[in-house]
């Protein structure tokens, strides 16, 4: 069977066009994500994994724009289709969830408009039945008194339930596959818990696959089946979580494991990765790690290629090869 | 909502105060009313008759209290010039300059909100930039003058559209409108479109900004991400986001547009509320010219107590009952 997503070779650039090539925010990235399956995408800010999920679902604001590449999405390249075609897949096949929900609904209409509106974009149903549907999603993620509460405002909502919200919404139309851009960051921890339980309740029911685009390796190792690393618009290492999590190959994810606080470890310093991330416009020669890198030689000058190893895809020369602990 | 009614009442009444006391003092100070209004040729007698009858004999606090006694009574004194109450004078000259600022208001959004819209939506377009260059012109052009080109280009050069006055009225509601006859409407054209070429500008700039403002937020964002068609994103997430700051300049200039369309009322001979009060403060009659500054004081606060209704209909964080 093939892969529900399959994303090859991407490259979004802002700026550039006609030749002239702009601003590569995301640089020939390529991802697998399975059916019901849940894919963490991990990097710093800036790294280029929010502008990945917005490429999927073709939400890009100029002067944002897929350069190349193809993004399989069920045996169709989402690249290719027309707007209205893209239209036609987005809130019903693949659905996105934002970091704020504060932001992400509209402050001046009702829960009800916004939730029916979603509803009726691709199934022509009366307005009756779409309100039935938004209440009994709004039900099924765990908001008491979803019929008073359709008729409320988002600013009458606490941050934890307007992204249950926004949740609900993203599942009114049982989509194949969720986009969830941080969707707990702005969220306190206990909340955050909730939430994240919730949504891996609602997709593992629905067979819903995840991409969860995180900075939060614990959330990660928590939810996620598969992982995926970028560094500077590149995917620098991919495979099962739980292989990766715990035999790092590339220096950057034993890096960022190491400086993740842990009780083992109580009372040793925290590990930091040397330097900061390098700005998209000032990348380094080869490597984009390089610079940061204590196992760099003269050979990183040249951008690596993804090694496959046994299951996973590592891009470096010099890996590390067993577990930095 | 009730409470909220009798605070803006009263914060009314306390303006009302001040304005007749400064323009009480103001006309005072500008010139003597009997100058003007008497022949230079009378004799004492005559004279001091004409000052008795207007109370003028009287030192200005004693005709500042006079004047509110016969206010309690809703008596705004006479005119001096045309010897009739005041108040009946202005609102006879109402409906003129009512459906003047009405026409030229609704030719301002109807052609700046759709203009500012597409500027907004489609900034890089050729056409967005000719809009914008275009509405620069709309509001630094001097009102005067675009009105006397308007009169050379309509009505001497191509015979269009008549220069000046109402044309027939129709009596409607107990006043004269010239909107109400085809003749009327032809004179009622040029000097609404002169009004209404600055307040096109200011709506359509205002349009722009607030779509621009709108587009980047997330709930737009999140908007596309649920399906929705264009066309319902703009119409109903972005236009009711807009409506906010649009409602409150559209009020306003409202406002602005009935107290101070003097110089257009002026050049097209337009018999209206402004023509009035520049001949009245021109002849220092100051009763006309204190009955008109208070109601144009009333208007505004009522205005704003209107805006801000709107206000609680169009954002649903605004409550006018939660604090005090």
């Amino acid at each position: 069977m093939t892969s529900l997503l399959s994303v090859n070779n991407l490259v979004t650039e802002f700026g550039g066009g006609k030749g002239a090539s702009g601003l590569r925010a995301v640089n020939d990235v390529s991802f697998k994500v399975e059916r019901g399956r849940v894919l963490g995408l991990v990097g710093e800010s800036g790294s280029g994994k929010s502008v990945t999920g917005f490429s999927v679902m073709r939400l890009l604001e100029r002067p944002g724009r897929i350069a190349s590449g193809q993004i399989i999405f069920d045996g169709v390249d989402l690249a290719r289709l027309s707007n209205e075609e893209m239209r036609q897949i987005r809130g019903k096949r693949i659905a996105m969830v934002f970091q704020d929900p504060m932001m992400t609904l509209n402050p001046v209409l009702t829960i009800e408009t916004q939730m029916v509106e979603a509803v009726r974009a691709h199934d022509q149903v009366s307005k009756t039945t779409a309100r039935q549907r938004a209440r009994d999603a709004l039900g099924l993620v765990g908001i008491p008194n979803p019929e008073e509460r359709l008729s409320s405002y988002p600013h009458q909502f606490s941050g934890g339930m307007r992204q249950r919200v926004v949740i609900a919404i993203a599942l009114l139309h049982k989509p194949e596959l969720i986009i969830a851009d941080e969707p707990t960051t702005a969220l306190d921890v206990t909340i955050q818990s909730q939430i994240i339980s919730e949504f891996q309740k609602l997709t593992e029911e629905s067979g819903t696959a995840v991409i969860w685009i995180t900075h939060d390796l614990a959330i990660v190792s928590r939810l996620a089946d598969d992982i995926a690393v970028m560094y500077a618009g590149r995917l620098v290492e991919s495979g099962p979580v739980s292989s990766v999590l715990t035999d790092p190959k590339h220096p950057y994810t034993a890096g960022l494991i190491a400086s993740v606080p842990s009780r083992n470890r109580r009372g040793v310093p925290l590990r930091q990765i040397p330097g900061m991330t390098p700005a998209i416009t000032m990348l380094p020669r080869g490597c984009s790690f390089r610079t940061r890198c204590d196992r760099a030689t003269d050979e990183c000058l040249v951008i690596p290629p993804l090694f496959p190893q046994q299951e996973r895809f590592v891009r470096c020369f010099h890996p590390v090869m067993k577990a930095m602990t | 909502m009730v409470t909220s009614i009798i605070r803006r009442l009263f914060q009314a009444l306390f303006v009302i105060l001040a304005m007749t006391v400064i323009v009480f003092i103001g006309v005072s100070v500008i010139g003597n009313p009997v100058d003007i209004l008497i022949n230079p040729d009378a004799n004492q007698v005559e004279r001091a008759r004409v000052i008795a009858h207007y109370g003028l004999d009287e030192p200005l606090w004693k005709q500042y209290f006079i004047f509110l006694r016969g206010l309690a009574q809703g008596d705004f004194g006479d005119s001096f010039v045309y010897g009739r109450p005041a108040l009946g004078l202005i609102l006879e000259r109402l409906p003129a300059t009512l459906e003047l600022a009405i026409a030229a208001l609704g030719i301002a959004i109807v052609i700046g909100l759709p203009l500012g819209l597409y500027a907004g939506l489609y900034p890089s377009r050729i056409s967005s930039r000719i809009i914008m260059t275009g509405s620069i012109l709309g509001f630094s052009l001097p009102t005067f003058w675009v009105g006397l080109m308007l009169i050379m280009i309509f009505s001497v050069e191509l015979g269009w559209l008549p220069t000046n006055g109402r044309g027939p009225t129709l009596e409607f509601l107990g006043g004269q409108w010239s909107f109400l006859t085809s003749d009327g409407l032809r004179h009622l054209l040029l000097p609404a479109f002169n009004l209404a070429l600055f307040k096109t500008s200011l709506i359509l700039r205002l349009t722009r900004a607030g779509v621009q403002e709108v587009l980047p937020q997330d709930y737009i964002k999140f908007a596309r991400a649920k399906g929705l068609r264009e066309r319902r994103i703009i119409a109903v997430h972005v236009l009711k986001n807009l409506m906010i700051p649009v409602v409150t300049i559209v009020g306003l200039e409202f406002g602005s547009l009935i107290a101070f369309s003097v110089v257009t009322e002026s050049i097209f001979a337009w018999p209206g509320m402004g023509k009035l009060i520049i001949d009245s403060i021109n002849l220092l009659d100051r009763p006309v010219i204190v009955a008109y500054l208070m109601m144009m004081v009333l208007l505004f606060v009522v205005l704003n107590f209107v805006i801000d209704t709107c206000y609680t209909i169009l954002d649903p964080r605004v409550r006018l009952d939660s604090k005090a």
